[in-house]
């Protein structure tokens, strides 16, 4: 993801930072204004669109039967499933995942899995064949940075917007009835990505200040205030006091959110 | 994975290998074991086997991915079929890819990429068994490997992984520990710098949970770090006899 930035706009994005505000304006702690639409989808299971300032990610959730894994045989499968569709940024191009869209597709995917999101028992159709999988799609369609908490926030708002299909068993094939029950949640976790530039750290960080954020760190918190996955990327580091420091601001910042949005 | 065991730490508080709660795996570490390699570091950490070569700093291919203002690191993370239970397909997953990614970003930090613009440095890591914790045995060994291939480091990179198992937070998880376990927190450091360069985390914990285990972990990391350096200075230390 990378493009050109000029030395003076990095200089200009990290003085600012020092002095404790943003180049947009917003505090080092502010969220960009967040614009949730669910269900925009009629053929998928579940859908929800985000705009998270002008980064824009939809995210849409297909329920098929299929295979349980052999050490799961009683549980519902949870895929999780990332495009950076060309449109969305001149540096993404056409072609097979790259690893930023595998990296932000397992994000997406262990901060539901982890904190035990969906309530997958509930999806057994037959123990050891068939059971329902959940597939969850992120295609970014616009990106200004942050597409980690956008995506994992569209994903949650579509699981929360999904409803499962009725069915029956006829001679062991699945059959679809008519009508619709909602999916099994059990948590709703938020994910929160906390950039680093010159030693200070921000919330939320916009495309500009990614491309000279020295690393990141990402963490999904459930309803507990509990932590259920972390991510640290780019080619920086932390120290141990940042890292507390960031778990900190994580668990206020999704609170925060949580609170907002009510779930 | 039939018998569960119900619990992975014993009334005496010893775990499922009979290690402490604070306690390593045993681990050897050898630099210098690739002939064909600019350098490389071979590790055993448990019954992990991991080998790691490194090649340059040497011309980039494809060159429109260098760098016109340093060195660029790549970095392939890769599971042998054999290495776990269930032959694994050698096919690159999306595991490894993002493992790929992170342990890279782990490295970054501590390598002084300036000084070699125009140029890559390939980090192989080859897996040749799985017991659990790869990723932090990885990096320790690509660390030693990119010191022995001559690049100008910061530091050396460190990794243990710390987790919590039953209700404790315990060092160094293994296979089952880290499968039946409630977390597991890989940590890769710079002690001299006093940096972390990797975190990652999975299962649930508290703040103050994450907090003991990143400090367990950094302390595991210390303990590695020695034997580090005495694998590096091992190599340069012992004469080898010159073929002529």
């Amino acid at each position: 993801m990378s493009s050109l930035i000029t030395r003076v706009r990095k200089l200009q994005i990290a003085q600012t930072i020092e002095k404790g505000t943003r180049l947009d304006g917003r505090g080092l702690m502010d969220t960009r204004e967040i614009k949730i639409e669910q269900g925009l989808i009629q053929k998928a299971e579940g859908s929800a669109r985000i705009l998270l300032g002008k980064t824009q990610v939809v995210v849409g959730v297909k329920i098929q039967a299929g295979e349980p894994f052999p050490d799961t045989p009683n549980e519902g499968v949870q895929t999780v499933n990332a495009e950076l569709v060309p449109l969305a940024s001149p540096t993404f191009e056409p072609g097979p995942p790259d690893e930023n869209s595998i990296e932000l597709a397992r994000i997406v995917d262990r901060g539901i899995r982890e904190s035990k999101a969906i309530d997958t028992a509930k999806l057994c159709i037959e123990p050891g064949k068939k059971v329902f999988v959940v597939f969850i799609d992120v295609y970014v369609l616009n990106h200004d940075g942050n597409l980690i908490d956008a995506a994992a926030l569209a994903a949650m708002a579509a699981l929360l917007n999904t409803k499962m299909p009725n069915y029956e068993i006829e001679e062991g094939e699945v059959k679809i009835k008519q009508g619709y029950t909602p999916l099994p949640l059990k948590s709703h976790p938020i994910t929160v990505t906390i950039g680093k530039i010159s030693n200070t750290l921000i919330v939320d960080p916009m495309l500009e200040e990614e491309q000279v954020m020295d690393a990141r760190i990402s963490m999904a918190i459930n309803e507990e205030g509990n932590i259920c996955a972390i991510q640290k990327g780019g080619s920086g580091y932390f120290t141990p006091q940042q890292i507390v420091e960031a778990s900190k601001i994580a668990q206020e910042k999704a609170a925060e959110l949580r609170k907002k949005l009510d779930w | 994975m039939n018998e569960k065991p119900e619990k992975l730490i014993d009334k005496k508080g010893l775990r499922l290998d009979g290690r402490k709660i604070d306690e390593l795996r045993p681990l050897k570490l050898e630099v210098g074991v690739l002939p064909n390699a600019d350098g490389s570091a071979y590790v055993e950490h448990g019954k992990n086997k991991i080998l790691v070569g490194v090649f340059g700093p040497r011309e980039m291919h494809p060159k429109h991915l260098s760098m016109a203002d340093r060195m660029v690191i790549r970095c392939r993370y890769h599971m042998a079929s054999f290495s776990v239970p269930e032959r694994k397909s050698p096919a690159p997953s999306r595991r490894e890819v993002e493992l790929g990614k992170v342990i890279r970003e782990s490295l970054e930090p501590s390598v002084f990429n300036d000084l070699y613009p125009r140029t890559g440095v390939d980090v192989f890591i080859e897996v040749l068994q799985a017991d659990g914790g790869t990723r932090c045995a990885s990096i320790t060994a690509a660390s030693l490997a990119l010191a022995d291939a001559g690049i100008p480091m910061r530091d050396l990179v460190v990794a243990c992984a710390a987790g919590k198992v039953d209700d404790q937070v315990v060092l160094d998880l293994m296979d089952e520990e880290d499968k039946l376990g409630v977390a597991d927190v890989p940590v890769a450091y710079m002690p001299s710098l006093n940096a972390i360069t990797l975190l990652q985390m999975d299962g649930i914990l508290a703040p103050e949970e994450l907090e003991k285990a990143v400090n367990m972990a950094m302390d595991g990391c210390k303990k590695i770090y020695a034997m580090q350096k005495e694998a590096l200075k091992t190599k340069y230390m012992t004469v080898k006899e010159v073929e002529e």
